[in-house]
């Protein structure tokens, strides 16, 4: 009919989906921009107004205080020392835990063991209980090697659970049988053949799970707070909290110009990740299924 | 290159599975041996364990002089081309040729060389710098082959390498692995569910059905003299019409009525099952076995009849200059061409 | 394990023990003896202690704080779980449909992931302050006289809030998954089966999308239960006092603050146990999931 062509009837529901969209990514987006926005503006200021909606003229010094002036009780650290050590536990964290699990997984689901069965349940028990029920033990545990206000310390308990191991086993069990096999024809033994076809092709795997791991490892703020009572180890979410503990413990006016920096600071390296390597980091936390 | 020595090799599983009933054969040196059965018989254990993929639980297998039972397959001087061509994702065409003769502690110049030779038999020039990825289902057919000849195996083992390809590429692959063979010489087994390829391929071909061997034999022997009723309707298509009948007196009758001369000197009596190939049976309006046509099946070459002879589901091959229609005609059986099994034990009388 | 396995015996356990032996040292140790300290009761000034068999499980449920901090943990988990899975599954139905701008609604909706706990917490200290918070204008625009950290119930809002806002994207990124592995020919059968929208997704893509919901709703669980401690930990500013806590952050409490250990780790096992029927249950739930596909 010439009459329906001529004219096409507005559809609403388009318009109602991007609404939506559209509220649900402010809701999202709104408190982050809030918090930066307030983070170029004095502490005075924020002290006595709170949030600011308009940017203000203290943003350099801000940021700048934030990284480079020497803080804490004793004095001695700074953003830059926070942000390496928030670096060394990610990185440390998600490394140390690749290597650690894509071993154990190579090992359960390559070779023949009598005892894979048992040290399969040993392993993925583990799925079952998260750090925070077993802080205190785990905590006494470290007091007693005499880990505390170590990196191992701080690291190495995190990596004392299963996700990883079960994840590359998924992935391992998903690779044709007929690589391992046309392998050994090759001549590859076991060890070649790790590290010539299963590594490399386990990139891309590598790379998902390394996302998820950094993040998880950067972010970690219980173990850190209890574990790090030295300050030269703190990470950038544990120095949060000692920010806000001054601002309790001291009766001055509280940074929180130069706390808000920091908390933009922290979440940034993080943040950046998820979104450039989104795809990698999407298949990771959906395939690995936790 | 190579004998291929079985000598009671079976394979039993620990649950108590046996995969493999003992079976023992010879493969001459430069032979092309087609393993052939359903899916489950056992063939791919069988080869995979020629290849030392699967421990051999029973029995002794030499390739050449040498007892290989307990030898790593890197070091029994085999190729193996895969179903799913098992090309390692990563590496490039060339890496993954030369991967095995790296292991081998080749030197790079010669590894080079020799890809070169294989890439040019196999018309992979131009694709060495490609990885799988790129590659059509025929060109990673070709590296999977590439990979095998490269490294002058004394063995070459195919475990189903073409049910992966399309019809036509299967035709033209089929003959270039043989044309391949050929020209090298070496020893092969070729396993397969395919009995055109068995047949097409095959210098000889070995039937297994549940673990155990049907039958050994040339192609030609295998289609005109199966040993087992298995054999018979397993290799041919349309497969060998199958009946029971009665057979009294050097006569074979079909439900009582229609009677068929035997093939010669048979003295025994009792209930057989009568084999016929639907190409020895032509339309004659003298014959005497009346034959109801169902379906007419055109396929341009020749036609197949379907329908039923005394009862019984049959079909009858025709050539193209042949014409005909549904309904009722009368068969001529050539006598020669009949093979009689024993009905509950499936072997040939 | 693979048909072919390698045969070797060392290099599977030469392999295995970095693993096996961390989480000796750091996970079964510690469990262990969380378990044993939970019957014990501990000398305040660290001479020794005495074993008391379930006292401190049954001081426990003896005990009305605790039974106050368990409901109010199950209020929020149930809270946090609910809106957080809604608005993400509406959200996903949405990113999924519209077709203009999808990838960087996809962006938008998901990036809070890589926020820390603490630091969302921090914000919320901002956005709910008591004077200066624009939450709280608004909350006493509407007439609600918001007191953060004075009032139980305005406090127990922002732990809310704050939670679900931390947690819509996990959700939303395995909605919308779930919904892009719906086979493209069962959504075309449906839209020639059903003319409404609306029915089509609750007959349809609803019970396809069960599988992936059974499953978020474990995770929202843990996820309420432990992983909102940097959340409430830091919108209280490490002083409880009377507000509202979970039954996580009463483990801290006690066993860090009030030196209770045996009180603590009684607590702890409480928590193992509960999570190890949620993950027995969850184990079902994925073996059902794998009938599904």
């Amino acid at each position: 009919m010439a009459r329906t062509q001529t004219r096409k009837p507005f559809r609403w529901a388009p318009v109602f989906d991007h609404t939506i969209l559209i509220l649900g990514a402010l809701f999202m987006l709104v408190p982050v921009v809030l918090a930066f926005i307030t983070s170029s503006h004095s502490a005075v200021q924020i002290a006595r107004e709170g949030i600011m909606f308009t940017p203000g003229s203290h943003l350099g010094e801000n940021y700048s205080k934030a990284l480079f002036e020497k803080g804490g009780f004793t004095a001695t650290i700074d953003g830059m020392v926070m942000l390496k050590n928030s670096l060394i536990l990610g990185l440390g964290f998600a490394i140390g835990k690749i290597i650690i699990s894509m071993m154990a997984a190579y090992a359960l689901v390559y070779f023949r063991l009598r005892f894979a069965t048992f040290a399969f349940w040993i392993i993925f028990t583990t799925l079952l209980l998260p750090l925070e029920v077993r802080i205190l033990p785990s905590y006494e545990a470290i007091q007693r090697l005499d880990l505390a206000n170590t990196y191992t310390g701080l690291i190495v308990p995190l990596i004392a659970s299963a996700t990883g191991t079960f994840f590359f086993r998924q992935f391992f069990r998903s690779v044709p049988e007929e690589l391992a096999e046309a392998a050994r024809i090759d001549g590859a033994g076991p060890v070649k053949f790790f590290i010539d076809i299963l590594v490399p092709l386990s990139q891309t795997m590598i790379a998902a799970i390394f996302i998820i791991m950094f993040v998880f490892g950067w972010n970690q703020y219980l173990w850190p707070t209890l574990i790090t009572t030295d300050e030269g180890l703190f990470t950038l979410v544990r120095g949060i909290k000692q920010i806000y503990q001054t601002m309790i413990d001291a009766n001055s006016i509280p940074e929180y110009g130069q706390a808000l920096a920091l908390a933009i600071i922290a979440m940034l390296p993080p943040v950046l990740i998820v979104i450039f390597f989104q795809s990698w980091f999407v298949k990771g936390l959906t395939e690995s299924d936790k | 290159m190579a004998q291929v020595k079985l000598d009671g090799v079976g394979k039993t599983y620990p649950n108590g599975f046996e995969a493999v009933k003992p079976c023992s054969f010879d493969i001459e040196d430069g032979e092309f041996v087609v393993l052939v059965g359903p899916s489950g018989c056992g063939k791919s254990t069988l080869l995979r364990m020629v290849a030392g993929l699967e421990d051999i639980t029973a029995g002794s297998l030499s390739i050449g002089d040498r007892q290989v039972n307990d030898v790593d397959p890197a070091d029994r001087d085999v190729a193996m081309v895969f179903q799913n061509y098992a090309l390692y994702p990563h590496m490039t065409v060339r890496k993954n040729i030369g991967y095995g003769l790296k292991n081998r502690g080749t030197s790079a110049a010669e590894i080079d060389a020799k890809v070169q030779d294989a890439a040019k038999m196999l018309d992979l020039g131009a694709l060495l710098d490609r990885k799988p990825s790129q590659l059509s289902g025929g060109q990673r057919q070709r590296v999977a082959m590439g990979r095998a000849v490269v490294r002058d195996p004394a063995l070459f083992l195919f475990d189903e390498p073409l049910s992966n390809l399309d019809a036509k590429l299967r035709n033209q692959m089929r003959i270039e692995i043989k044309a391949l063979q050929r020209r090298l010489g070496v020893t092969s087994i070729y396993v397969t569910h395919d009995q055109v390829e068995a047949m097409t391929m095959a210098d000889r071909i070995i039937v297994l059905n549940g673990g155990e061997i049907e039958q050994i034999g040339t192609p030609a022997e295998i289609y005109h003299n199966p040993a087992s009723k298995f054999v018979a309707s397993f290799m041919g298509a349309p497969p060998m019409n199958l009946m029971d009948a009665q057979l009294e007196n050097g006569e074979i009758k079909l439900n009582g009525s229609a009677a068929l001369t035997a093939p010669a000197k048979q003295d025994y009596t009792g209930p057989v099952t009568m084999g016929i190939r639907p190409e020895d049976v032509v339309i004659d309006a003298a014959g005497p076995t009346p034959f109801t046509i169902e379906i007419v099946e055109e396929l341009g070459a020749h036609r197949l009849l379907h329908g039923r002879l005394a009862g019984h589901p049959f079909t009858v091959h025709v050539g193209k200059d042949t014409t005909a229609t549904t309904g009722e005609v009368k068969l001529q059986i050539n006598p020669d061409a009949i093979r009689l099994f024993q009905p509950e034990t499936g072997k040939a009388i | 394990m693979k048909r072919a396995g390698f045969t070797s015996i060392w290099l599977p356990v030469a392999l295995l023990l970095p693993q096996l032996s961390i989480i000796a040292i750091f996970f079964y140790w510690p469990a262990g003896w969380a378990v044993q300290s939970s019957f014990y009761l501990q000398d305040p000034f660290g001479f020794g202690s005495t074993f008391v068999g379930f006292e401190n499980y049954t001081d426990l449920t003896a005990n009305s704080e605790y039974m106050r901090i368990a409901w109010f943990t199950v209020v929020f988990t149930a809270l946090v779980t609910f809106f957080s899975l809604s608005i993400a599954l509406l959200l996903a139905v949405k990113a999924d449909k519209v077709i203009r701008g999808a990838k960087s609604y996809r962006t938008l909706l998901m990036w809070v992931y890589a926020v820390a706990p603490p630091v969302a917490g921090f914000m919320g200290i901002m956005l709910f302050h008591q004077h200066t918070g624009p939450i709280t204008d608004f909350f006493k625009a509407l007439g609600w006289d918001y007191k953060i950290l004075v009032d139980y119930n305005s406090t127990a809002t922002a732990f809310i809030i704050v939670s679900v806002w931390k947690q819509i994207p996990v959700n939303f990124i395995f909605f919308l998954s779930g919904l892009q592995s719906i086979p493209r020919a069962v959504r075309e059968a449906a839209m020639i089966d059903n003319r409404s929208g609306v029915r089509r997704f609750w007959d349809i893509t609803f019970p396809l999308l069960a599988p992936t919901g059974f499953f978020l709703l474990i995770i929202n669980i843990t996820y309420a239960l432990f992983d909102t401690f940097g959340i409430i930990d830091t919108l209280v500013k490490g002083e409880p006092g009377n507000n509202p806590m979970t039954l996580v952050y009463k483990v801290y409490m006690d066993g860090f603050r009030g030196n209770d250990l045996g009180g603590s780790s009684a607590q702890s096992v409480i928590l193992m146990v509960l999570v190890l029927v949620l993950t027995v249950f969850q184990f079902r739930l994925i073996e059902r999931r794998i009938h599904y596909s």
